[in-house]
């Protein structure tokens, strides 16, 4: 499966991207991300083919984190549900 | 097949905001957004499935979440707005703070099988209580009564326990 990466300045993260390409909650992550400089990679998960769709679904369960979109994973242990800038600070600024 | 435009998928919902006493939400940037989505799942499934889940494409699967969903209705009365929050009730349309967070509310894969709960019950026990509109009889199944009676207009008020 093939993940986008978006480059930028803060990088001491690991920050992988989870997103639809519908979902205007996931533009305003990915907006949000970018303009805070923060280095992340994404991808589209409902243009996936089938079979990676099921590898993100469990992946995203194997973190503890429920189905919904956009889940942002950090570090590959946060798992953040939805557009939530205080959680998405609190994780990326420490 | 007809050509799906922004502006059909525009007026289905306000037409369905309208009929439930609902708002389609104010900030329009986000609006268009929510309608591009819609358009775009249209598209690609045959149905407006939710822009904010991922369907299937298969209509068994994914019917509880084709626009309006099997959950806007319970989300609107505890949060004030829908999961993606396309709809919002009076209270969110008027104010100027930032939008309700809305849980997912539909249930995992593994839970919720085929078919919906309500039509799985079987025998006298009701998935839902039914409400009638005491001014002109509409019967509804569903957790709270509608904002507003989609025949009559009555209010919420107007609305009483049937079974």
């Amino acid at each position: 499966m093939q993940f986008s990466k978006v480059q930028g300045k803060q990088n001491k993260h690991k920050v992988v991207l989870y997103a639809l390409s519908t979902c205007v909650w996931c533009k305003m992550t990915k907006q949000f991300l970018k303009n805070s400089g923060i280095e992340y990679e994404y991808i589209d998960v409902d243009l996936c083919e089938e079979e990676d769709k099921q590898k993100i679904r469990q992946h995203i369960q194997s973190k503890g984190g429920p189905l919904g979109y956009p889940t942002t994973i950090v570090d590959d242990k946060v798992v953040i549900t939805g557009f939530r800038k205080d959680l998405l600070k609190e994780a990326l600024e420490t | 097949m007809t050509e799906i435009t922004i502006d059909m998928v525009r007026k289905r919902a306000e037409a369905d905001a309208k009929t439930y006493g609902y708002h389609l939400v104010p900030d329009p940037e986000l609006l268009q957004a929510f309608l591009e989505g819609l358009k775009v799942n249209e598209e690609r499934y045959g149905s407006p499935s939710c822009p904010c889940r991922l369907a299937s494409g298969k209509f068994e699967y994914d019917r509880d979440i084709i626009c309006p969903c099997d959950y806007r209705d319970p989300d609107v009365a505890e949060f004030g707005a829908c999961y993606c929050r396309l709809y919002v009730n009076n209270d969110v349309c008027e104010s100027k703070k930032e939008l309700p967070t809305v849980p997912e509310r539909r249930p995992t894969a593994a839970h919720r099988g085929k078919a919906p709960a309500v039509e799985q019950t079987a025998g006298t026990e009701l998935a839902l209580p039914v409400w009638r509109c005491r001014v002109c009889g509409y019967l509804c199944a569903r957790e709270t009564p509608p904002e507003v009676c989609p025949i009559c207009k009555a209010k919420k008020e107007r609305f009483q326990r049937f079974m």
